[in-house]
């Protein structure tokens, strides 16, 4: 007999979201996604100074703080034609890249891996053991006997007092974790240690961008003066720390990051379940010269159908055709009818809520239960993020790429088809990872030796002053998001935003079903997923957790004309 | 329950460390040196204080900065400081599971833990934020009611922040005005600094109550001083020397950017004291104007490229003497206004507000206004 299961609040994530599932004799067999929170920031942008947009647009989220920055301002710099100097491009670039391994870190450690670690069963473990097994995957010092018998004990006497904290509640114990006690200790140390290291990389924000979270930005360039003898400026002694941030993090990476998840891989490998859809979209990103250059980004761009590393497709944000979003089954609805699809330069967005009022139990899945959006690329669902990339990357040929993922599936002895999973979208985010730690040191060098010849140019000032610009302008800021493909649209009409809309990775991975009935990443991956107490869906977050779903961003609202739609309820 | 001090042993710290590590909290808080004996007592006889971490209409901003905190390190905060038992993104339990975490906490620590909020609460419709299937209203409600102490974190806790600009759309406010009665610890900014928000829940378990808090419920020792008045670039605001572009002369040798902008003038912030993750930088210093994320409604007075409070008219050039002269001036003037607007402030609550517990202001946000 069917058994509606709902998790809500889906924890170790950013925002809310709930979870429907309807299981049938220990499967899931269907699922619904919703976002049930709803802000309203692109209503809001419109009528301020396109200068503004991005301290705006960069509080959609404050997980990957950056990103929606850098999008706002190639989005205004797309439509007012402005190019930026090799330098900012550089900074920019730093800037991503320490986000995005600063988030691939904290979202394996301390987001994804209780659901693989039984966190209490570490009290088992024997020290020399542990001690035993994390020097043979790697030689990360921190791993002699009595560092883990310390850990143990901290972990012990935090047991003994009664106050579980964070851990209270969790499914420790439960048949689905398949770790020995000895790789549950190790874990348990790398996530106190990983705790420690992830306020260390983002100081790399603080130097060029004033603080993180929400480091600043500017159009035409970055608010930093490069100088290496002046003592205001970022000079000799903020570029080594920079420089000292990177090795550091490179080693987090090498020798604990990947060491850990290869490690963790090995005890689940034959668990192939959460593949969904086998389609993969990639915007591309950290580009060598300009972002107006696809052909120089380290990430490319592309779309891959079908899960055939055979074909890349050639993908443009700005085609009609292509990006557009239907609200069929969102809390919106459109003018012409929720049936209809959407581009982002035409997108509206009118909150209209129809689902059941709080406190409720149950959602009514055959009408509106999302304030997702449902993106559609070509009107086919797409799954973004670090597999995305990877496959993009993988089947545009790129030897580097393919490299680092044919040695890890070499060293698994798995196929290439393991890839499309729960596990595999793990896997490649760690991949991704030790290949961004290494793009992010040829910037620093890059930036070191412009300075060193002399460059210090940082701002593009010529289009500051806004009578430089057109009466009208479109354009389109794309990045990749440590969780997948974003994109901010923006129309400026004699010197002010008319229209913003921002699509973003947990839009695409978070939809509901779209007019057409089709499920978004999260619901087809959990179809087939086991799950086997069905009070603790360990499975369930195992997968919707390798997504690193992110809510505040995927929640939306913009209105092209500027005026609202809001219905007004008091209470 | 064992202390925070046998926790702080259990993980090995020493006794040595320990009574360093109150010196540098006494220090932090903006206390005098004897009260670190205060604070090592406290944390020696003391059980972890149960927290419920709420996270509303937010982009969790404030708990990454949270965890950025270097005094006292993050896994102090949240294994040894507090009892973490309900925080959406770090905790172990999901669905139910965690719901029903809040609720152990809410029965067996009536009246003891403390309700610390991330978000605003949308006013206009309870469907624009619900969690298990409650509002957030709802819950708000609920747990402030029998919490020993209730935190806003953040802009949007605090008077809603980007949500609630212009124009609104969800009617996000901020938490004091929809809690009638209750003292309302507000630590704004977008985020605020992580060592000010564990800095204050350290002050919350040592004395059991509020730091001494302003009229607008800040805890002034990291909001009784404006942004400008500790600035690295106050000496050349001083001299009358200021950038003029992001790519002049001026600015890439440090120079004031009052002229870019800047709010620090108007905002009341630690940025220049504290400075921001380990220390390492803040806004101004890095190159780019205060924005004056910790004001209330600071979204609405954009443009933020242009300079909004006067700043003295063709100073540059000018005698260095004359212009700080100047200059001071409209510090003062602006401190004036700063102190007239809380004047009026209190006015309002006097007239309709009730007292404070413990002399503390408390906040009692109007809400969004501007």
């Amino acid at each position: 007999m069917a058994e509606r299961i709902v998790v809500d609040p889906v924890t170790r994530i950013e925002g809310h979201l709930r979870i429907e599932a309807v299981v049938e004799t220990g499967r899931v067999v269907d699922a619904y996604s919703s976002g049930t929170m709803v802000r309203g920031l692109e209503l809001i942008l419109p009528g301020r100074d396109p200068r503004d947009a991005w301290a705006l647009a960069q509080r959609i989220c404050g997980v990957c703080t950056t990103v929606h920055a850098l999008t706002s301002i190639r989005a205004v710099e797309d439509a007012l034609d402005i190019r930026v100097p090799p330098n900012a491009n550089l900074v920019r670039n730093i800037m991503a890249a320490a986000l995005m391994i600063h988030d691939h870190v904290v979202h394996f450690y301390h987001l994804h891996a209780m659901d693989w670690v039984d966190v209490l069963s570490a009290l088992k473990a024997d020290p020399a053991a542990a001690s035993r097994l994390a020097q043979s995957i790697s030689s990360w010092p921190r791993s002699s006997m009595g560092y883990f018998r310390d850990v143990q004990k901290r972990l012990a006497d935090f047991a003994a007092g009664g106050q579980l904290g964070p851990f209270t509640n969790g499914y420790w114990g439960h048949p689905g974790y398949r770790l020995p006690p000895e790789a549950n200790l190790m874990a348990v140390a790398h996530y106190l240690e990983a705790l420690e290291w992830q306020k260390e990389i983002v100081k790399i924000h603080a130097v060029f961008g004033g603080k993180n979270p929400h480091p600043n930005y500017l159009v035409g360039g970055v608010p930093v003066s490069l100088d290496p003898n002046d003592p205001s400026a970022v000079n000799a002694e903020r570029l080594a720390m920079v420089g000292s941030l990177i090795q550091q993090a490179q080693e987090v990476v090498d020798q604990l990051y990947v060491p850990d998840v290869l490690a963790i891989a090995g005890f689940y490998k034959d668990e192939r379940w959460g593949g969904g859809l086998g389609n993969y979209l990639a915007y591309g990103d950290l580009p060598r010269t300009d972002i107006r250059e696809p052909e120089s980004y380290l990430l490319p761009r592309g779309a891959v159908l079908d899960r055939n590393l055979d074909e890349v497709h050639e993908v443009d944000p700005k085609d009609p055709e292509q990006v557009r979003e239907y609200v069929t089954h969102s809390w919106y609805r459109y003018d012409d009818g929720d049936d209809k699809a959407l581009h982002p330069f035409e997108g509206q967005t009118q909150f209209h809520h129809t689902g059941p009022r709080p406190p409720y139990r149950q959602l009514d899945t055959s009408g509106k239960y999302s304030w997702i959006k449902s993106p559609r690329w070509r009107d086919v669902p797409m799954e973004v993020g670090p597999l995305a990339r990877l496959m993009v990357a993988y089947a545009s040929g790129r030897e580097d790429v393919r490299a680092v993922v044919d040695d890890a599936l070499a060293r698994l002895k798995l196929p290439r088809e393991a890839l499309f999973s729960t596990l595999g979208r793990t896997l490649a985010r760690a991949l991704e990872t030790k290949l961004v730690a290494g793009w992010l040191g040829g910037f620093y060098r890059q930036l070191v030796a412009n300075i060193k010849a002399g460059d210090l140019i940082t701002v593009n000032h010529e289009r500051w002053d806004p009578s430089s610009w057109p009466a009208r302008a479109e354009g389109v800021g794309t990045t990749e998001a440590p969780r997948g493909a974003l994109g901010h649209w923006i129309r400026i009409e004699n010197g002010k935003i008319a229209h913003y809309q921002a699509v973003v990775p947990t839009t695409w991975n978070g939809s509901p079903r779209d007019a057409a009935g089709r499920r978004g990443a999260f619901e087809a991956a959990m179809l087939d997923n086991p799950v086997r107490v069905s009070d603790q869906p360990l499975e369930i977050l195992r997968t919707i957790h390798s997504f690193d779903p992110c809510l505040a961003c995927s929640v939306h609202v913009v209105d092209p004309a500027g005026s609202t739609h809001v219905r007004v309820r008091a209470f | 329950m064992e202390s925070v001090y046998d926790a702080l042993m259990a993980r090995g710290m020493s006794r040595r460390d320990f009574f360093r590590f109150c010196t540098a909290m006494a220090a932090t808080l903006g206390l005098p040196a004897q009260a670190s004996a205060q604070v090592a007592q406290a944390l020696q006889a003391k059980p972890r204080v149960p927290v419920i971490w709420r996270s509303f209409q937010e982009c969790t901003c404030c708990s990454e900065s949270l965890i950025r905190a270097s005094h006292p390190l993050v896994a102090d905060i949240i294994l040894d400081l507090i009892s973490l038992d309900y925080h959406e993104v770090l905790m172990a339990a999901a669905g139910h599971q965690a719901e029903g975490a809040a609720r152990q906490t809410l029965e067996k620590y009536a009246g003891r833990y403390v309700l610390a909020v991330e978000g605003s609460i949308p006013t206009r419709d309870e469907a624009y934020c619900t969690i298990g299937g409650r509002s957030a209203l709802d819950i708000l409600r609920e747990e402030a009611e029998t919490a020993m102490a209730v935190i806003a974190y953040g802009n949007c806790a605090s008077w809603g922040c980007v949500q609630s600009s212009r124009p609104n759309p969800t009617g996000a406010s901020g938490i004091a005005k929809l809690l009638p009665g209750k003292t309302v610890i507000q630590v704004p900014g977008c985020p605020p600094i992580g060592e000010v928000m564990a800095a204050l829940l350290v002050h919350l378990i040592t004395f059991e109550r509020p730091p001494e808090l302003d009229v607008l419920g800040r805890p002034k020792a990291f909001y009784g001083k404006r942004v400008h008045d500790t600035c690295v670039r106050r000496a050349y605001f001083d001299a009358g020397l200021f950038a003029e572009s992001f790519d002049d002369y001026g600015y890439r040798h440090g120079w004031c950017l009052y002229k870019l902008g800047c709010r620090g003038p108007s905002t009341y912030n630690a940025c220049a004291l504290v400075r921001w993750n380990g220390g390492v930088s803040y806004p101004i210093q890095s190159g780019h104007p205060c924005l004056g994320c910790a004001e209330r409604g600071f979204w609405d007075q954009a443009p933020f490229y242009v300079q909004t409070v006067g700043a003295p008219a063709g100073a540059v050039g000018r005698n260095p003497d004359t212009v700080g002269t100047v200059a001071v001036g409209v510090a003062a003037a602006a401190a004036v206004a700063h102190a007239g607007a809380t004047a009026v402030r209190s006015l309002v609550e006097a007239r309709g507000g009730r007292p404070q517990p413990g002399g503390a202001g408390g906040a009692r946000d109007e809400g969004k206004e501007g």
